[in-house]
């Protein structure tokens, strides 16, 4: 008999239908992935182990842990199994914890309740969990509040919770997600390890591939609430039986095909496109007194590079190193404390807001997140027009629809689209509408801040295409912000690798990702989850 | 001393500060001589300039405004002119009547409030919470002064249990002053349990969305358990909010109620010294309540201090 | 990398009235409110007696077939006096949310557009309105410059400056770092043009919502305020005027207490029920939790 079993599982919110038939096994010690794009229903799927739904939500089926029907369970016996024999960990360690609470307080709370252990007692098996989970009492006393610790300190005492009481079942919802890559190697192998050590299962929940591969031993595919396939991770990856599985891979891999920009000496007479030098941002310390502040914080400190029409570069580095900064600047949105950034060998640091305009019409950007980038009360015609602000002489209102009616074309959307708000759109599609807003004024520069994590894979292998054409057809060039260095080694000719304010590497994309020579590089590369790689040795593995 | 201490204090002299000003000069741009208004159209020219060399109206603006506030803050609040007693000795006499009153109404407020609150969030959207919220939209919409004249004509002439207006003194005995008590504070803790009632309600179920509810349910703690030791801790900062403001219109409150109930307290002090043209006792009585005010949402800062770690030691 | 956050605005209200009619808050508070606006504005036209007629005869007369809410110690028609009122308590409440929300409005857009040395000298000068207990100031204008009914406008609008003030620059001051902004500023919009564009736009929820609830706010403080006499005179008819006529009468003419009284209780339950609906219709938060 499996440690959870769920057979044969449907479930309706107010009536509408979320999962269908579903089918998932866990035994004792099993690492099973579940992956699905988002509105799959994996996340639901856990709740429902955890019989935490939302109010409206009805489960019919069966959800057996250790033989016992959970969906017929009283919420008290409900209470029982909840961080004793199940625990969960959630996606965002931000908000995860109570910030009222002392992080030994929130750890020691569920062990006083499921072992009737007095405080001393509860306080310190808390110590002792906290400290295998990596946060040692000498560096970080029980009496620590959360925000206090990083994300990814918080994301560790989440499963000190979670973990605390060697739960036989541990279901982890996207638990890397808002995580830069290195921290997600890290909690990555802090779950792993606490799986073998005390013979957890584990439900890994995540919408990436290669993290699955790599980290489980079987996997449950899910699309629109059914499962399109199930089995053995390394075989069902490799063989790629099921078109939806193959469609997965493949586009959790597309490279798009683009011709490389060529490695040119530039003469020092020649103008760059956009030419950094010694950068600097400075953001005021914390108030610590009446005319106290700390010592500032240096953002982006000393960056120099030069950017060439048509080249396309990343700016890859973990959370916080300066990269969005640097970005922000390099568009005028932002004053840097002190360096220049010329765009054409124009200065554009210090200058008014009408003498920016010229410039500005050749520097566009795209944000992450394609559902905050569009004002949700302005139709298509307006949100894509904004731009032509920029454009002196003023369009006549004919011209100014003939434009984005061809920057809509560009990406692939139609004129039918002209009237309707963002709401009606996919992410994917506000992200083409982000794209074309971007290209109306005929920009020669588009920076992209993370333009494809907030997206499905699929969708992403989408955007990245249209971004490489765009590239190759107008030679325009772009500067990519990002923590991915899958997007980075998919459509950029070289990179420049951040870490705390400084670019610390910089050269082309395929020898910096093959051959990182600078310790934050060496880290970025080697925590990266690769689908292909981490396949390959699951297979050895096996034999 | 944290940060945000710091900070709101240096804001709460600030305010206090210029409101100080806002009050000095509000009463300079009373249209025409403040000697003669007071002391009427058929005064005699002597009488007036004497007055005015009293009130010290014929030194300039600055040194009038200082000499106020120095007075002030030492307790030396000037005169009355139509008592003809320190005014410091009216504002004694008349607090140990609307000290009592805030207090008793306050406390009316926050003990039938918080409780309903709770319950309410608790058994969301069940009939009990309808109910309840049901009254506390009737009781925001309730005047408080009509809401007297109700009790007055239940419990004093209906049913003569109380009386319906007066105060006998604290030299009365504690009860027979209590009892003029009452009503009053009745009328005023009721339409403000109403308004507290109903955000200590959204303020619960606001935090009860959040992640670390998740969480706390995760680990196995029964949804009670969960609302007594998570949530109601951080919905306790939008709670002392709305208390700091309450205690403000409380303050304006006890102007009108006072004057229902007939009671000798601050608010019909300065109402009937507006009314009468006191200028000094309107001047320093309102200082009074607006210090207090200030003083008051401090305290409410202060006590965001204690409910969030986030705010003590940035 | 930031989370998403959910959009501040709803995106669009085709679907508003159809909405609107399942809310339960904003259907009784929106049918009250405009029943009360149709006697206020029918006053202007027809009452069931003059309300500047006196018939001592008919005085304290208790409720009837004649005088559904009795008449007060002159003899004069209760309902129809609080139809008369009820222009006043409204034309009261109105322009003070026009004055609170005409210089409010934009005081709050400044300060979160522009920030800095300005947002905290705008933000002081709130605190200090804020300091003052409301009526208290509403009364000490009052006296100052004379009762009647201009200067209860005034003093009432004027403690809806900081509250506009806040709620426009707290909503404002959300919208500022949103992408869709930084957007516009890389299309080299400025600040002012933003605010038109976007931000106003985006807040008008907010203020609708708060205005529903100035409302409410300026009808019970013009009705303290005529109780205590300091609002509009005679002969012109207030509720809290009538009110304060009615105390003297308890003890023989509860009635004359009673009506006045519903009508504010009902006009204040009206307005409150309708900006609960409204926010409940126009929050996209709760909207989100379905």
């Amino acid at each position: 008999m499996s440690l959870l079993e769920i057979e044969s599982l449907n479930l309706e919110i107010d009536g509408t239908p979320i999962l269908r038939n579903v089918e998932l096994s866990i035994d004792r010690g099993e690492i099973r992935g579940l992956v699905g794009e988002s509105g799959s229903g994996k996340s639901m799927t856990a709740l429902t182990v955890m019989q935490l739904l939302p109010l409206g939500a009805r489960a019919t089926g069966q959800v057996r842990f250790d033989g016992k029907n959970l969906l017929a369970a009283s919420e008290n016996e409900m209470c029982q199994l909840r961080g004793d024999d199940i625990g969960m960990v959630f996606q965002e360690p931000m908000t995860a914890l109570n910030p009222v609470k002392t992080i030994g307080e929130q750890v020691a709370e569920g062990i006083r309740f499921h072992t009737r252990a007095s405080r001393p007692e509860a306080e310190d098996r808390a110590r002792k969990i906290l400290d295998r989970v990596g946060l040692p009492e000498v560096k970080y006393p029980l009496s620590r509040y959360p925000h206090q610790l990083s994300g990814g300190q918080r994301q560790r005492v989440v499963i000190a919770i979670a973990t605390a009481l060697n739960p036989r079942l541990l279901i982890a919802d996207e638990p890397t997600t808002a995580l830069d890559v290195v921290l997600q190697a890290q909690i990555l192998d802090l779950l792993r390890d606490l799986c073998h050590e005390n013979k957890m299962g584990l439900l890994l929940i995540s919408h990436d591939l290669a993290v699955v591969a790599d980290m489980t031993d079987n996997i449950t595919i899910l699309r629109g609430g059914q499962v399109m396939e199930e089995g053995d991770t390394a075989r069902v990856l490799s063989e790629q039986t099921h078109p939806y599985t193959r469609q997965l891979a493949l586009a959790s891999t597309h490279v798009p095909a683009r011709r490389k920009h060529p490695l040119v000496q530039h003469q020092p007479a020649e103008t760059p496109l956009l030419k950094v030098t010694s950068l600097t941002r400075d953001y005021l310390g914390q108030r610590i007194g009446f005319f106290k502040r700390s010592a500032p914080t240096r953002a982006v400190n000393d960056v120099s590079f030069s950017l060439w029409p048509g080249q396309s570069v990343a700016l890859v580095g973990r959370s916080g190193c300066g990269k969005s900064t640097l970005a922000r600047m390099i568009l005028a949105l932002d004053p840097p404390t002190s360096g220049s950034i010329e765009f054409e060998g124009i200065e554009i640091t210090g200058k008014s807001e009408a003498e920016l305009k010229p410039i500005r019409r050749h520097m566009q950007v795209v944000f992450q997140d394609p559902y905050g980038s569009f004002d949700p009360r302005q139709n298509v015609a307006r949100l894509v027009s904004e731009p032509l602000h920029l454009l002196q002489p003023t369009l006549g209102s004919k011209e100014r629809r003939e434009r984005v009616e061809k920057a809509l074309n560009e990406v692939g959307l139609t004129t039918s689209d002209l009237e309707k708000y963002p709401h009606e759109f996919s992410g994917g599609q506000r992200q083409r509408l982000s794209i074309a807003r971007a290209l109306i004024t005929r920009p020669k520069l588009i920076i992209a801040d993370e333009p494809v994590s907030a997206l499905d894979v699929s969708i992403r292998s989408q955007i990245l295409d249209l971004i490489a054409s765009l590239n190759a057809r107008y030679n325009l060039a772009f500067i990519f912000i990002t923590h991915d260095l899958t997007v980075a080694r998919a459509i950029t000719d070289d990179v420049f690798v951040m870490h705390e304010g400084r670019i610390v590497e910089a050269g082309r994309t395929e020898s910096v990702l093959e051959n990182p020579q600078s310790k934050p590089a060496q880290e970025l590369v080697s925590a990266t989850p690769d689908l292909h790689r981490a396949i390959a040795r699951k297979l050895r593995e096996q034999g | 001393m944290t940060p945000f201490l710091l900070k709101r204090l240096g804001i709460g002299i600030v305010t206090l500060l210029l409101a100080s000003i806002v009050v000095f000069a509000m009463l300079e741009v009373v249209p025409g001589d403040p000697a003669r208004m007071m002391l009427g159209m058929n005064a005699t020219e002597d009488a007036v300039q004497a007055l005015r060399e009293q009130m010290g109206l014929n030194q300039p603006l600055i040194m009038r405004y200082l000499s106020w506030i120095g007075g002030f803050l030492t307790g030396d609040f000037g005169r009355s002119y139509t008592y003809s007693v320190p005014v410091a000795q009216l504002v004694a006499e008349r607090s140990a009547v609307s000290l009592p009153l805030a207090l008793i109404s306050l406390f009316l407020s926050t003990v039938i409030a918080i409780p309903v609150g709770l319950y309410a969030a608790a058994h969301r959207g069940k009939a009990s919470d309808t109910v309840a919220m049901g009254a506390s939209q009737l009781g925001v919409a309730i005047p408080n002064f009509w809401f007297a004249l109700l009790l007055v004509y239940v419990f004093a002439v209906a049913l003569r249990m109380l009386p319906a207006g007066g105060f006998p003194g604290w030299g009365a005995g504690v009860w027979p002053a209590l009892k003029a008590l009452i009503l009053p504070a009745i009328a005023l803790a009721l339409p403000q349990a109403a308004i507290l009632a109903r955000v200590t309600r959204s303020a619960l179920l606001d935090v009860l969305n959040e992640d670390y509810i998740r969480t706390a349910r995760a680990k196995g703690l029964p949804r009670n358990t969960v609302l007594w030791r998570h949530a109601l801790r951080n919905a306790l900062i939008p709670v002392f909010t709305i208390l700091g403001l309450q205690f403000s219109f409380l303050l304006a409150g006890t102007i009108i109620i006072e004057n229902v109930f007939y009671l000798p307290g601050l608010g019909r002090l300065v109402f009937q010294a507006i009314t009468q043209r006191d200028l000094i006792v309107v001047e320093s009585v309102v200082m009074l309540l607006v210090a207090t005010v200030i003083v008051v949402n401090l305290l409410v800062d202060l006590s965001y201090a204690v409910i969030d770690p986030r705010l003590r030691n940035a | 990398m930031d989370t998403p956050v959910a959009p501040i605005a709803t995106p669009r209200t085709d679907d508003f009235w159809p909405r609107a009619f399942a809310n339960r808050s904003f259907v009784i508070g929106f049918a009250i409110t405009v029943i009360i606006a149709f006697a206020a504005a029918l006053s202007f036209v027809w009452t069931p007696y003059d309300v500047t007629h006196l018939v001592v005869s008919d005085k304290l007369k208790p409720p009837s077939a004649a005088h559904w809410f009795g008449t007060d110690h002159f003899g004069r028609d209760i309902l129809s006096m609080i139809m008369v009122g009820a222009r006043n308590s409204i034309a009261v409440a109105l322009v003070a949310i026009g004055i609170g929300m005409g210089i409010g409005v934009p005081l709050g857009c400044w300060a979160a557009a522009r920030g800095g040395w300005l947002d905290e000298v705008l933000m002081r000068f709130n605190d200090v309105v804020f300091a003052f207990p409301a009526l208290l100031s509403a009364i000490m204008i009052t006296a100052i410059f004379g009762p009647g009914a201009v200067n209860a406008i005034i003093a009432i609008g004027i403690f809806n400056i900081p509250v506009f003030a806040r709620v426009a620059r707290a909503g404002a001051i959300a919208l500022w770092p949103r992408e869709f902004i930084l957007a516009a500023r890389a299309a080299g919009k400025g600040r002012l043009l933003i605010t038109v564009e976007h931000i106003l736009p985006n807040i008008a929820n907010l203020l609708l919502v708060q205005g529903t609830i100035q409302f409410a706010l300026g009808i019970l403080a013009e009705a303290s305020l005529s109780y205590v006499g300091l609002g509009a005179q005679p002969p012109m008819p207030s509720w809290g005027r009538m009110l304060f006529e009615a105390q003297t009468m308890i003890s023989i003419a509860p009635h004359m207490a009673l009506f006045p009284g519903l009508a504010i209780v009902i006009t204040v339950l009206g307005l409150n029920l309708l900006g609960d609906g409204l926010s409940d219709l126009l929050d996209p938060k709760l909207r989100r939790q379905r």
